[in-house]
């Protein structure tokens, strides 16, 4: 789960880490009493999930009421590569003089956190990592002892940040650990960090993302999730516990267990058609989730043609059946061409049940998904 | 033969008064699975479809002379339950739980390094040996005796690919899942050494998924270390990028880490053939033998 800007640059500036005077916006009044108590110049910034916002039109910088009038009213409201800006941070601008790069992440290869500092921040970190790596420092952290702050001293030296603000990034880089390890994230980073003409160290941007699976010790940050989420169809998903990604094709896809799912979606492309979705209704499905997951698929108006498919372990074909019967028996016309392909834990027992007069039903793997894929294509035509 | 498992095994489950526990131990026992013991505390000297539960792991190896455990315990809870495995003398853990925390999985990764015990998972359908045991969730009717050894991150892409190779008469020794979160225990070089060394194994199927680098090292391992036949197959080929694929570890990073793409290339280029679809993994299996 990705936190906002502002969220989670609150976070950050509750546990001491110095931020810049903000507040969040979300009208054109807001943006302008903000920039009131602020003063200038300030920077409006979208808050969406979206990288290179800058780039894209989302930060501007005022420095004056009409420039921040227009700010507010460009970027309010603007669609941001898909998404739609509903909220703006007011931010004071900051004189700097440097940009460095802080941040943590969990290194699976090594399955330890890792810290990176390096002097070249306020661009896409990855970029440097692909094309100059030397430029950043990592230090791996034993995550049975947490970060030392001789190596939080050790990565910042390394990095070759100017002496004078060094102890003070070390600072910053203990307690984006402390924070990285108490809110169970997954992802914790400062891009960038400014040096002020003043020899200060601002935090001028914040990225947090949090393990979902630890959403449950973390109830603070696990209300923050609907606030964070951004599809409507994704925030119904997360409602009834479904692993769902919206795609942009218009086959829709329904299964259980990631990886079958995920082969289920590659066929269907490989089979020329385009998968509108992943959706996982996980292991041991009841026939109500069957119903709660056909339903989030007819939703999605991109979808033309469905193909469900299980190969039942823990899921029994017979609890699958009952909830496509149960999902299809309240329409008078069924609303997209359904394929089922049901195989593994009762699965004989489930096509008894299956009402084969409102499905297609398929053997194989590979003749479901053609078969969808074909049923999309003739909606189409 | 076969590999980690077989009908000498003698299990622990951690777990077994739980609706999963007691269900796949049903199971378990119903495929012939020695499971002597089960661990939850609290519950000691109560019996659980026939077996002796104990309070602590500890308790349970000592009394019932167990080698090796599963793990049903809820997610909040099995980290601490994987510790508390991996400080007996057990030989293998095998942790079925989904959506541990990551954080909690380090610190057993951690902890790992120190001992000599073997983890398959979490987040994995378990390990089973044909007609000997198993352990875990999978559905033992799906799979036969016979030469091929399987190691996959998912559970039911491996039904669909065992479904396959059964259905054409290919057993198998050894069905391994090794599970889909970021930091596991047994990795896909793990599982290839043990089948590379098993002589009745003779030939693989790795199922891999998008995330991580672990088919890449596999890849580089089967190069150098492997007579063995291996046949490869990927999924998440059109998952888009920094969108988590269900597991929590299926996850193409925004720098393009992690890409199907990258996958197949590092393994046709040791030489795997990678099917597009599961029925040619098995077309590809179906040749080596």
């Amino acid at each position: 789960m990705k936190l906002h800007e502002y969220q989670a640059k609150q976070i950050f500036a509750d546990a001491g880490i110095p931020t810049p005077d903000s507040r969040l916006a979300s009208t054109v009044d807001e943006v302008m009493d903000a920039v009131n108590e602020i003063g200038y110049p300030a920077a409006i910034k979208a808050q969406v999930h979206v990288g290179g916002r800058g780039k894209a039109g989302g930060i501007e910088i005022a420095t004056s009421e009409a420039e921040a009038r227009e700010a507010a009213e460009s970027i309010l409201g603007m669609d941001l590569k898909g998404y739609t800006v509903d909220n703006v941070l007011v931010e004071a601008g900051v004189d700097f003089e440097n940009e460095l790069y802080v941040g943590i992440t969990m290194d699976r290869g090594e399955g330890e956190p890792v810290a990176m500092v390096s002097t070249e921040g306020g661009v896409d970190i990855e970029s440097v990592a692909e094309k100059t790596p030397e430029k950043i420092a990592r230090e791996h952290i034993d995550p049975a002892f947490g970060l030392h702050p001789y190596q939080a001293r050790k990565v910042v030296f390394e990095a070759g940040i100017p002496a004078d603000v060094a102890m003070d990034v070390a600072s910053i880089l203990g307690t984006l650990y402390d924070l990285y390890e108490s809110k169970d994230a997954s992802e914790i980073e400062i891009n960038p960090v400014m040096i002020t003409s003043d020899r200060e160290v601002v935090a001028a941007d914040a990225v947090m993302n949090i393990d979902e699976d630890a959403l449950f010790r973390q109830p603070e940050l696990a209300e923050m999730e609907d606030e964070a989420a951004e599809d409507d169809l994704e925030a119904k998903a997360n409602e009834y516990g479904f692993d769902y990604v919206r795609l942009s094709g218009n086959v829709g896809i329904i299964g259980n267990g990631a990886g079958l799912v995920m082969t289920t979606l590659d066929l269907v492309d490989y089979y020329g058609g385009e998968p509108a979705n992943f959706l996982d209704i996980g292991g041991g499905a009841k026939a109500e989730r069957v119903t709660h997951a056909l339903d989030m698929v007819f939703a999605d108006e991109n979808v033309d043609s469905v193909v469900f498919n299980i190969f039942g372990g823990i899921t029994r074909g017979d609890e699958v059946a009952k909830g496509i019967n149960e999902a299809l028996a309240g329409f008078d016309e069924i609303p997209k061409p359904v394929v089922v392909r049901l195989a593994g834990t009762n699965a004989a027992e489930g096509m008894e049940i299956l009402n084969k007069d409102l499905v297609q039903v398929e053997g194989t793997l590979e003749d479901a998904v053609q078969r969808a894929v074909k049923n999309a294509e003739e909606v189409e035509a | 033969m076969s590999i980690f498992v077989d009908d000498d095994t003698r299990v622990v489950v951690q777990g077994i008064t739980g609706g999963e526990g007691k269900f796949h131990t049903e199971q378990m026992l119903a495929y012939g699975t020695n499971v002597v013991a089960g661990a939850v505390p609290g519950k000691g000297g109560q019996e659980v479809t026939g077996v002796p539960v104990y309070d602590t792991v500890d308790e349970a190896v000592d009394a019932e002379d167990a080698d090796a455990s599963v793990v049903f315990v809820p997610p909040a809870f099995a980290g601490d339950a994987v510790f508390e495995a991996l400080d007996t003398d057990l030989d293998l853990v095998v942790a079925i739980t989904e959506g541990i925390p990551t954080q909690d999985m380090a610190k057993v990764n951690k902890r790992l390094s120190e001992v000599d015990t073997r983890l398959i998972g979490p987040n994995c359908p378990g390990i089973i040996t044909p007609g000997e045991a198993k352990l875990g969730i999978l559905p033992g009717n799906i799979f036969e005796s016979g030469d091929v050894g399987l190691v996959s991150r998912s559970g039911t892409l491996t039904y669909q690919v065992v479904s396959n190779l059964t259905e054409r008469g290919i057993g198998q020794t050894t069905a391994i899942g090794i599970g889909g979160d970021p930091i596991i225990g047994t990795s896909f070089v793990d599982a290839l050494e043990a089948f590379e060394a098993d002589r009745d194994t003779k030939a693989v199927v790795m199922c891999g998924e998008i995330g991580g680098e672990d088919e890449e090292q596999a890849a580089r391992y089967i190069a150098q270390n492997m007579d063995t036949p291996v046949a490869g197959f990927i999924a998440g080929r059109t998952a888009p990028p920094g969108k988590r694929m269900g597991h929590a570890g299926a996850i193409v990073s925004g720098s393009g880490t992690g890409t199907a793409e990258s996958k197949i290339g590092a393994l046709n280029d040791a030489g795997v053939p990678v099917g597009d679809t599961p029925n040619e993994v098995a077309d590809h299996i179906e040749d080596f033998l």
